[in-house]
């Protein structure tokens, strides 16, 4: 508590950041993309739950099948990551707790959506055959 | 700061209880919050019943009836009495909104419970601290900006220029809305704030003002600006009616604009 600093100095803090329009666009632009992504992939679960497992590998290894589902992981864990960020910036105050958990919230989005995509490439790169 | 529960020196006890005059016609009861800090108690609930049939329809009839007739230690701000100085502004009945312009009748239940504004250091009863409020609000630097030398008679705006400043000229800064903002309670002292920010799009859309990109510089950050996510609690309270809310999209939608 700096007891002697004026009003002013207060409300000025830190300054701007100057930024905060491109994760606004970049919130709004995933969440437009997920909207279609998601509505396929929806259509594409419910068609695979009644394919087989060869039916369902053949299915990744179409590349447009392969790429739509990269996209759909790589968006998604954007848009949380994005999301994420703005729920800890609101809730977590302690500057040290806050550097954490933002760093922990990249790394797992990162680790889960690489899995992710790393899995649908292995399928889809093999050509469907194990 | 989120705190879900109150700091133990600010849990609100029970108070004291003043009964109405005798042959009062008609009563009604009123949950005051009150707190003296040069008792060093924690601050406690009064309750006055009183007889509404002796003073005027609104809430701040009512309460200034509280002070000159059972408890004159009531602290509470007013002047204009009719919705144009924003002083006093309160929560009444769970609401933000200002005592001269609602009705005590108006309020649901049987007990009128008043508090002062939300999330704010509170000076006595009724009246919190607003300095910061006023501090963020002289941050936006709400004057014309110009790098023209002044014209010899006057700054000229068209009609529809002119007509672009309504909706936010009218905000007599009571603090309602930013003090009903939950980004604002959980980040005050780096959210801007509904009131500061509409100010904030007011200067912003001034066809005369020459600082536009100055003005929205000095807004581009993620607490600053960014802390809205249109909860609509300030378009809800506002007691003269204005949309805060859509005034930050706009702002929002400014800055999207010059990236685009």
């Amino acid at each position: 508590m700096s007891g002697f600093r004026t009003d002013h100095s207060r409300a000025r803090g830190l300054g701007a950041a100057k930024h905060g329009a491109g994760h606004w666009i970049g919130e709004r632009v995933s969440a437009i993309a997920l909207a279609p992504l998601s509505l396929w992939a929806i259509y594409a679960v419910l068609w695979l739950a009644r394919a087989d497992f060869y039916t369902a590998s053949a299915w990744l290894g179409n590349p447009l099948n392969a790429v739509l589902v990269s996209l759909l992981l790589l968006t998604a864990f954007w848009h949380m990551h994005a999301g994420m960020r703005v729920i800890v910036e609101d809730y977590i105050h302690t500057t040290f707790s806050k550097a954490v958990l933002l760093v922990l919230n990249l790394f797992v989005c990162v680790l889960v959506g690489g899995l992710g995509l790393f899995a649908v490439l292995k399928v889809a790169l093999s050509g469907g055959v194990f | 700061m989120v705190e879900l529960t109150l700091p133990k020196n600010s849990v609100v006890g029970k108070g004291k209880h003043f009964p109405a005059p005798e042959g009062a016609k008609k009563v009604k009861t009123f949950r005051v919050y009150r707190y003296d800090p040069e008792t060093g108690q924690n601050p406690r609930w009064d309750t006055y019943d009183v007889a509404v049939d002796q003073c005027g329809p609104m809430v701040l009839d009512a309460i200034i009836h509280i002070k000159n007739t059972m408890d004159p230690s009531l602290t509470f701000r007013r002047s204009c009495r009719e919705g144009v100085c924003g002083s006093c502004a309160m929560n009444i009945g769970g609401r933000n909104t200002l005592a001269c312009t609602h009705a005590w009748e108006d309020t649901p239940g049987a007990v009128v419970q008043i508090s002062p504004l939300p999330h704010q250091p509170v000076i006595k009863d009724l009246v919190p601290d607003l300095t910061q409020f006023f501090a963020q609000y002289a941050e936006i630097e709400p004057w014309l900006h110009t790098d023209t030398p002044a014209p010899e008679k006057e700054w000229k705006q068209s009609i529809e220029d002119r007509s672009k400043l309504d909706g936010l000229y009218e905000c007599i800064l009571c603090a309602c809305c930013s003090t009903s903002c939950p980004s604002y309670w959980w980040n005050s002292e780096k959210f801007m704030g509904p009131a500061a920010l509409l100010h904030a799009y007011r200067w912003l859309i001034d066809s005369r003002d020459e600082a536009t990109g100055e003005r929205l510089d000095a807004l581009e950050d993620p607490f600053k600006l960014y802390r809205c996510h249109t909860i609509m609690n300030c378009a809800q309270v506002c007691p003269k009616g204005l949309n805060p809310a859509k005034a930050i999209a706009e702002i929002k939608k400014m800055m999207a604009e010059r990236l685009i």
